[in-house]
């Protein structure tokens, strides 16, 4: 790779920064260290104005609150300051590559944003009468339109609320399909290289879990599946592309596998961003699928939430789509919201809901976005975007394997580039210090210890959305990265991250003795530590009361 | 396509550098028959952002949002005014675009907000601990009853006629299949006996105050109950607001709080995304679903914060764990701690009286109508009304007269007959006079 001839070229850590230089403020520049609400707020104040008003206590039936609730009272501009500096704390892609494996940290149009703060989709409630609401449902039509569309499935339930959640449903849906035959199949199948959420749904649905072994080339040992299936296996859950970043080329046969023993065929689409607009995966034979909205769709992470899952489903399983159902008629669309009201509409004959899975009809908010993606996008966007994703993990892995190691690099792999820590043997550098190290880059660190199949997991993921430029630099980093580890030169590892809002956080300690909220009690000690952090010698008593001199 | 910088020159490039000869090769392990044409998908091309709008907006003009017209639906999800200041601050990048803090030396951010959230929530519903939230108010409750199977090892869950009936739909499904779930009978205005319904079998009792008809219900004798059975009360709340009014949850006795957090800082969204609030005693805490922020100290013992006890959680423990939950709501959580920051002891308890006195104002002057008969002696800000009509027919004729008068109950239990004349109506710092006059105008001409 060409390197900038203007960037200068550490080979080995200068000086590091003046960490003992001890502000007055306890900040530095723009770093501020910032304390609870609970720290910072008074009784008295507040940040929204309101009416007065006098109620009397004859409806309530004798619950009326009795004591306070202990909430801290602040005016908006404190409100917002917190947040603000809060918000200064934390990585993200809109600051930086973003390179979790598994996770799809792409770009978040803000355009899909406004969509979703459109008075007539944020400000309408699920409840409304259906005549006021039919632009709603005919978006979440159109979205169902493009979604078993790409994935060439004839059904698909909109409500779940996440990727887990979604699982859940095709589950639920499949456990449902084999009562209806009379049978019972307590077994689900689940290869190790599986995200969590896998094994966790199926016991969550009620299932044992089976685990089936990965080949040495981190694809799934497709006969030792085969050999597991029987009478009593429900269905498989296998991740196409999987977490090793490869596609499970055998797919099809072990679809029809599947089928011959009587089981389902459940596909964890958490990796759909590979093979949107290329591939279906109807044509590969699976049964149910869900799609994280918030991943292949682009709808935000907002640090861990919300989402959507919808699921597709086959011609076998679709009967048994949970409540509500999305039905349109002369009089445009209806949602079925109740087993009673099946029998008003004899075009869904047949359905037999096994549930509910949430109160009301699913992510809107999440729908609106996601929608919004699909039509920027087109049918050539959506497929151009898992070609540039593809491409992107490719070139990363084509430019670090000779100095990292990629345990399955001979081959090309999907949408994330997979290396173990062999390459790090002999250096007394782990997988986290290298990860943490990125940190003080100015990189988020990949995912780091999964999937489970490799030792010492590292699993990049740049995703569409990054430049050429933008891949090079974060190559440059990672190469150097790795032969400075290499070469024994392991000073930028010791310790790191040193340049972030905090440095290694001590995890055993905070679950030895769980402290989950901020107390009174705890006020003094925990005060100590803020002075401690903030300001390093100022007594708390001088804090107060100059904190109060300023109240008056 | 506009969000995607990679050029032609770049991916032939970049083809070069990976010694690949075209796309294709890259997706050499997808076998021939499974990739299909662009042609193969009957959908549009790539749109500009004006097109995009043009069109969505066209789809959401068809809707009539709440703050159109005279509104007074609840049932689960209410309109209030949501400050300014929320939904700038969740619009910021670092909080909009961040993942969940699993690096916790770059998410501070994120995981001392949710510290904030877990003590708000606690201070809130009188319960020790509480997690750093689940999807929703629905999932929350059928969580919370799988937890009470497993702390008990009991499978009888029994859920009063007063709980939502999507809730009661959701814990069925799920909580189902490790348990037999009894629902008391719907008595709309009234508490039903659901003491009598506890035996030895019983895991717990879930019971909703408000209820779904906005009654109050009074959880202590039920707690009492309960614990004398060796089972677990379970209390669900779908307006958190008026826990600003009301005692607490905890305060009553319950072990476990299951709620719906929409109503601080997050829109009605036409049913989602929402908030799942839960909290419990500190001796559940184990056995608790989702995620949870502790606090803790650097290398340099500088405070902070990180995602703690993960050995619950599904990314560890697998087919162990005691929920499947990964994504939950984070950025929602964020917009509730913000408003309730805003609010504070003085705005939120000064919110739900506004809201009690509203609601008690317009329950005044419906039920002064011929045909109009108050159902629930007792309510925060919703209440139920007996009409001399089926309700639903008639929500829809008001509707077309530009009046969203409330929820019609039979639409939440269309097998329950008692229902058929109920309708259930919300109102909340929102509702004005003016809304107030139109709906009682609209009810006086058409009962």
């Amino acid at each position: 790779m060409e390197l900038d001839p203007n960037r200068r070229r550490v080979t080995a850590p200068g000086p590091m920064p003046p960490e003992t230089l001890r502000t007055i403020s306890g900040d530095r520049g723009l770093d501020h260290e910032e304390k609870l609400i609970f720290e910072i707020g008074r009784q008295g104040v507040t940040g929204v104005d309101l009416p007065q008003v006098q109620i009397s206590d004859a409806r309530l039936a004798g619950l009326r609150r009795k004591s306070a609730i202990g909430l801290p009272g602040l005016s908006e501009p404190e409100v917002i300051r917190h947040y603000v500096r809060l918000s200064r704390m934390n990585y993200a892609i809109d600051a930086g590559l973003y390179p979790l494996g598994s996770c799809t940290m792409k770009h978040n149009p803000r355009l899909n944003e406004k969509m979703a703060r459109l008075p007539g989709f944020g400000d309408l409630h699920p409840m409304a009468p259906r005549s006021t609401t039919q632009g709603a449902l005919a978006l979440i039509s159109e979205l169902m339109h493009w979604l078993t569309t790409l994935t060439g499935m004839p059904a698909v339930a909109m409500s779940p609320k996440a990727g887990a959640h979604g699982e859940l449903c095709g589950l639920l849906a499949i456990r449902a399909a084999i009562a209806a035959r009379g049978e019972t199949r307590p077994r689900i199948l689940v290869p190790e290289s599986a995200h969590g959420t896998n094994p966790a749904t199926a016991a969550f649905a009620g299932f044992t879990v089976d685990e089936v072994p990965a080949k040495p080339n981190g694809h799934v040992d497709a006969e030792a599946l085969k050999a597991k299936l029987g009478p009593d296996v429900a269905a498989i859950m296998l991740t196409n592309p999987n977490t090793c970043g490869l596609f499970e080329g055998e797919v099809i046969e072990i679809a029809k596998a599947v089928h011959a023993a009587g089981a389902y065929f459940y596909c964890d689409g958490a990796n759909f961003n590979a093979i949107a607009g290329r591939v279906r995966p109807g044509d590969l034979g699976i049964d149910a699928m869900h799609i994280n909205l918030h991943k292949t769709f682009s709808t935000p992470h907002g640090g861990g939430g919300p989402g959507a899952g919808p699921v597709v489903l086959s011609a076998a399983l679709a009967p048994f789509a949970p409540l509500p159902l999305l039905v349109v008629d002369g009089d445009g669309f209806k949602l079925i919201e109740d087993r009673d009201e099946l029998r008003l509409f004899p075009e869904v004959g047949g359905a037999k809901p096994f549930g509910r899975m949430c109160a009301f009809h699913g992510q809107m908010g999440m729908f609106v976005r996601a929608l919004a993606y699909m039509l920027s996008h087109g049918r050539d966007g959506v497929r151009q975007a898992s070609e540039d994703a593809v491409l992107s993990a490719n070139y990363i892995l084509a430019s670090l394997k000779d100095v990292m190691s990629a345990p399955f690099g001979e081959g090309p792999c999907m949408h994330e580039a997979l290396f173990d820590d062999s390459f790090l043997e002999g250096s007394g550098v782990t997988t986290l210090d290298f990860a943490k190290a990125m940190i003080d880059e100015g990189y988020h660190p990949m995912t780091m210890y999964f999937p489970l199949v490799v030792h010492g997991a590292m699993l990049i993921e740049p995703t569409e959305s990054e430049s050429r430029e933008s891949l090079d630099r974060f190559i440059h980093v990672l190469r150097e990265l790795a032969l400075e580890a290499k070469a024994g030169i392991t000073a930028r590892f010791e310790g790191a991250p040193r340049l972030a809002p905090r440095r290694r956080l001590d995890e055993t300690a905070a679950a030895r003795k769980p402290v989950l909220r901020w107390s009174e009690e705890r006020f003094a000690s925990a005060n100590e530590m803020v002075q401690r952090t903030i300001s390093g010698d100022e007594r708390p008593e001088q804090k107060r009361r100059a904190v109060d001199t300023v109240a008056e | 396509m506009r969000y995607l910088p990679l050029t032609p020159d770049d991916r032939a490039l970049m083809l070069k550098k990976i010694g690949a000869p075209d796309m294709d090769a890259l997706f050499r392990d997808v076998p021939r028959a499974a990739v299909v044409p662009l042609s193969a998908f009957d959908l549009p091309d790539t749109q500009g952002e004006l097109e995009v709008e043009r069109a969505l907006s066209k789809l959401a003009a068809k809707n009539i949002a709440a703050g159109a017209a005279p509104f007074f639906c609840g049932a689960g999800a209410y309109r209030h005014h949501v400050p300014s200041a929320v939904d700038h601050l969740i619009q910021r990048s670092e909080f909009l675009t961040s993942y969940t803090p699993y690096q916790p030396e770059i998410a501070q951010g994120t995981l001392q907000y949710l510290f904030e959230f877990q003590t708000q929530v606690a201070l809130l519903t009188g319960m020790e601990v509480a997690n750093a939230s689940l999807y929703d108010g629905s999932t929350a409750t059928a969580e919370a009853v799988m937890m009470a199977q497993r702390i008990t090892r009991r499978g009888k869950a029994i859920l009063s006629g007063g709980l939502h009936p999507h809730y009661a739909e959701t814990v069925e499904t799920v909580a189902g299949l490790s348990g037999v779930i009894t629902r008391a009978p719907v008595t709309p205005g009234n508490a039903e006996d659901i003491i009598s319904l506890i035996d030895d079998q019983t895991a717990c009792v879930v019971v909703q105050s408000p209820d779904v008809f906005g009654l109050i219900r009074n959880l202590r004798p039920i707690a009492e109950a309960a614990h004398a059975k060796g089972a677990l009360l379970i209390a669900v709340v779908t307006e958190i607001v008026s826990l600003g009014l009301l005692e607490s949850p905890g305060a009553q006795g319950a072990d476990i709080v299951a709620a719906e957090g929409q109503s601080l800082g997050n829109g009605l969204n036409f049913g989602g995304p929402y908030v799942g609030l839960f909290a419990t005693r500190e001796k559940f805490l184990r056995q608790m679903p989702g995620r949870l922020t502790g606090e803790t100290v650097d290398v340099e013992g500088r405070r902070g914060y990180v995602l703690t006890l993960s050995t619950r959680e599904q990314h560890i423990r697998r087919e162990k764990a005691t929920s499947n939950i990964c994504t939950n709501s984070g950025l929602c959580t964020l917009a509730f701690t913000i408003h309730l920051s805003l609010l504070g002891e003085e705005g939120f308890t000064g919110l739900a009286r506004l809201n009690h006195a509203k609601a008690c104002a317009l329950a005044d002057r419906l039920s002064a109508i011929a045909g109009a008969q108050l159902v629930t002696p007792a309510f925060f800000n919703e209440f139920t009304l007996k009409l001399s009509k089926p309700a639903a027919p008639l929500v829809d004729m008001l509707a077309k007269k530009g009046v969203i008068a409330g929820v019609p109950a039979s639409r939440l239990m269309p097998h329950e007959k008692s229902a058929a004349n109920l309708l259930i109506v919300a109102a909340t710092e929102t509702s004005t006079d003016g809304d107030f006059a139109a709906l009682e105008r609209a009810l006086k001409e058409i009962l």
